[in-house]
């Protein structure tokens, strides 16, 4: 009887494993067969049947794939456009995402939902316009410049003279606060002239957003709504208490961001870059459309022109394909807990 | 916070504006808030509602050869576009091809995270092995499968070879059909897309998996539960807002596929993988005709849109929240 349980539970564990491994050499097998591939000399690349192991390495078919289209510019491209994604999404999502948790406004909760309701909005389904968009800022109608440079100033002013006002907070009597008030407007209303002169005469320029520019691969992308609610479902469990007691010790809005709320953040911060990065890396469509010189083209799209352009040659394909996998294989293995806690809140808000 | 800081108990109260004017306490309050979601607003007003309606607004005109010169037309060309066999066609390839990826994705990521979710020597091993096709791009995976899909040296037809069936040319095969007259190009593009997110899916479930309190299978153990109802009475129930997740997402990723297409096919042979996505950048970008594209744009969002909202309704009855 023992002997019997105890052989059909060393037998399920041997069929667990036997199939664990089929499994894993099943999800491994293209890309171990890209390496081989990579690695094989030309006519062993195409040959009939398929070879399955490289005994004679071939490290020169990655210096060939790098000679043949500029992979290095392209990862370059690729990256600044991922970190400058990164960066910006979680500079506006933290923003927006405080603004939800921490403030009390009017229409609040109207504008929360309607930052959720781009979530429905299919990115393909509004490319037409916004390539348009991107088409036409090259060389803008002077209404538009005027309209966007108004807006830029309007903001930066105000922000700057907020951001003052905020600091002037300490004072004690009426009076120096209304005159602390009153320069606070004053330098904000300056800065803004001047951020908003400057924008007229880039976007005059065509400077501010442009087809085969870094602008047109990264300005669309700079606010997400899957950023704000991940931010600000995390800032929802940060206690108002530490608010009120920073607001007692003279702290504002943007202070108590900075010193109390990001500190407390990081794990979620570390997952929203994480995602964002690996989706703006990810991106086909839209650099396919806006980019159209080597100095901007990104990864992706120049991956797929080295395939169609040496559709002879696999190794150097192959070769040109594990570069391209290499940075994120990195990433993913670095970064695994944030992405899998991330990955948790989506199954969470699903 | 220091103790260094401003004295605190000689600060005067902030003037109470608010009770004398209402709504300039409100308004004030608007303006702060405003000021952290402006960058925000500009951007999603800007990317994503503007041209939502510009979207819809040039499905209204004809677009010359050159993308310009715009003829009004009213309803005509939505009526036109959508009635239209090739828009029939490629809604068919799209739901064909939402049909291959999403059950079949699913499962085999299912499977494959009850697998890694074993207490083994090793687990830890194949976990990261299984979700490893996540770094890999759309485009990276289309390349490679370019390879294992060539109809004369490719991998995926040696093996066939080895069962003595016959060689496919997957991706450019007009000829032979399966089920609703859709060609090898779309199985083959819709194994790239399951190789694609299998990772994602894996990742996700076993996150998902590791939430499960241990107590529950204890204490059904105990009840003499054998391993099948355990998996059907606590596992599937308890992962059930996952399983929601992973659909209601793969659903939307297949809707949206464009690179691997790209990539493979073209859209082609005879327009076999043609989808929604593929057919607005050939309409558009290729041919120019932005009013037409556009029409196909917004089908696509709305389709989306109806597609996630019954996806929901229906499949949220049957999910178990804790």
């Amino acid at each position: 009887m023992t002997i019997r349980i105890r052989y059909s539970r060393v037998a399920r564990v041997a069929l667990t494993y036997a199939v664990l491994i089929l499994g894993a050499a099943i999800v491994i097998l293209p890309i171990y067969l890209a390496v081989v591939n990579s690695l094989l000399p030309k006519e062993d690349a195409i040959s009939y049947p398929p070879k399955l192991f490289a005994p004679d390495p071939q490290f020169g078919n990655f210096k060939k794939a790098m000679d043949v289209v500029p992979l290095g510019r392209y990862m370059f491209n690729s990256f600044i456009q991922s970190s400058v994604i990164t960066l910006g999404q979680l500079a506006t999502s933290v923003l927006a995402a405080y603004a939800f948790a921490f403030m009390r406004f009017p229409l609040r909760n109207f504008l929360f939902m309607l930052f959720l309701s781009t979530l429905m909005v299919p990115w393909e389904a509004s490319i037409i316009p916004n390539f348009q968009t991107v088409q036409m800022m090259g060389d803008p109608p002077a209404g538009l410049a005027v309209a966007i440079a108004v807006l830029v100033g309007l903001s930066v002013g105000a922000g700057v003279a907020a951001l003052l006002a905020g600091v002037f907070r300490g004072g004690r009597t009426a009076r120096w606060r209304i005159r602390a008030l009153a320069v606070a407007v004053l330098v904000g209303a300056l800065v803004g002239i001047l951020a908003g002169v400057g924008t007229l005469r880039a976007a005059l320029d065509g400077k501010i957003l442009s087809l085969d520019s870094y602008q047109a691969l990264t300005i669309p992308f700079l606010a997400t709504a899957f950023g704000t609610f991940l931010m600000r479902q995390h800032f929802m469990t940060i206690p108002l208490e530490l608010r009120d007691a920073a607001a007692i010790d003279g702290y504002g809005h943007l202070r108590f961001l900075w010193r109390v709320v990001l500190p407390l953040s990081k794990p979620a911060l570390g997952t929203l870059a994480v995602f964002a990065f690996l989706q703006s890396w990810n991106q086909y469509l839209w650099p396919l459309l806006v980019t159209n010189s080597d100095t901007y083209r990104t990864v992706q799209i120049g991956l797929a022109g080295l395939a169609s352009q040496e559709i002879g040659s696999i190794n150097v394909v192959m070769a040109g394909t594990i570069i391209a996998l290499l940075p994120m294989l990195v990433v993913i293995v670095l970064f695994q807990r944030q992405l899998v806690r991330g990955l948790m809140q989506g199954a969470l808000k699903g | 916070m220091k103790s260094g800081d401003a004295p605190t108990a000689a600060l005067p109260a902030p003037i109470p504006l608010g009770r004398r004017y209402p709504w300039l306490e409100g308004l004030s309050r608007f303006g702060g808030g405003m000021l952290f979601l402006w960058p925000s607003i500009l951007l999603f007003g800007g990317f994503v509602f503007y041209p939502l309606f510009k979207s819809v607004y040039l499905g209204f005109f004809v677009s010359d050869p050159f993308g310009r010169g715009q003829e009004f037309v009213g309803f005509d060309q939505y009526r036109e576009v959508l009635t239209s066999p090739d828009f029939r066609k490629s809604l068919l390839v799209t739901f064909l091809f939402a049909l291959y990826t999403v059950p079949t994705g699913m499962v085999l990521g299912l499977v494959l995270a009850l697998l890694a979710n074993q207490r083994l020597r090793g687990a830890l091993f194949f976990r990261t092995v299984f979700s490893s096709t996540i770094a890999a791009s759309v485009a990276v995976a289309a390349v490679m499968w370019l390879m294992l899909l060539n109809p004369s040296a490719g991998f995926v037809n040696w093996i066939l070879g080895q069962f003595d069936l016959p060689r496919v040319n997957w991706l450019t095969d007009p000829q032979w059909r399966t089920i609703w007259d859709s060609g090898p190009a779309l199985m083959a593009v819709s194994l790239t897309t399951i190789w694609l997110n299998i990772g994602f899916t894996t990742l996700v479930l076993l996150a998902a998996l590791q939430n499960i309190p241990q107590e529950l299978y204890e204490s059904a153990r105990v009840d003499g539960a054998s391993p099948w109802s355990l998996l059907r009475h606590i596992t599937l129930p308890m992962l059930s807002p996952s399983l929601l997740f992973v659909v209601v997402v793969s659903t939307i990723i297949a809707f949206q596929s464009f690179g691997q297409i790209h990539i493979l096919t073209r859209g082609g042979p005879l327009d076999a993988t043609n989808v929604i996505v593929y057919s607005i950048y050939t309409d558009a970008f290729i041919n120019f005709e932005y009013g037409a594209a556009a029409v196909r744009a917004v089908a696509l969002f709305l389709l989306m849109l109806t597609i996630t909202l019954i996806q929901l309704r229906f499949l949220e009855r049957r999910v178990f929240y804790r």
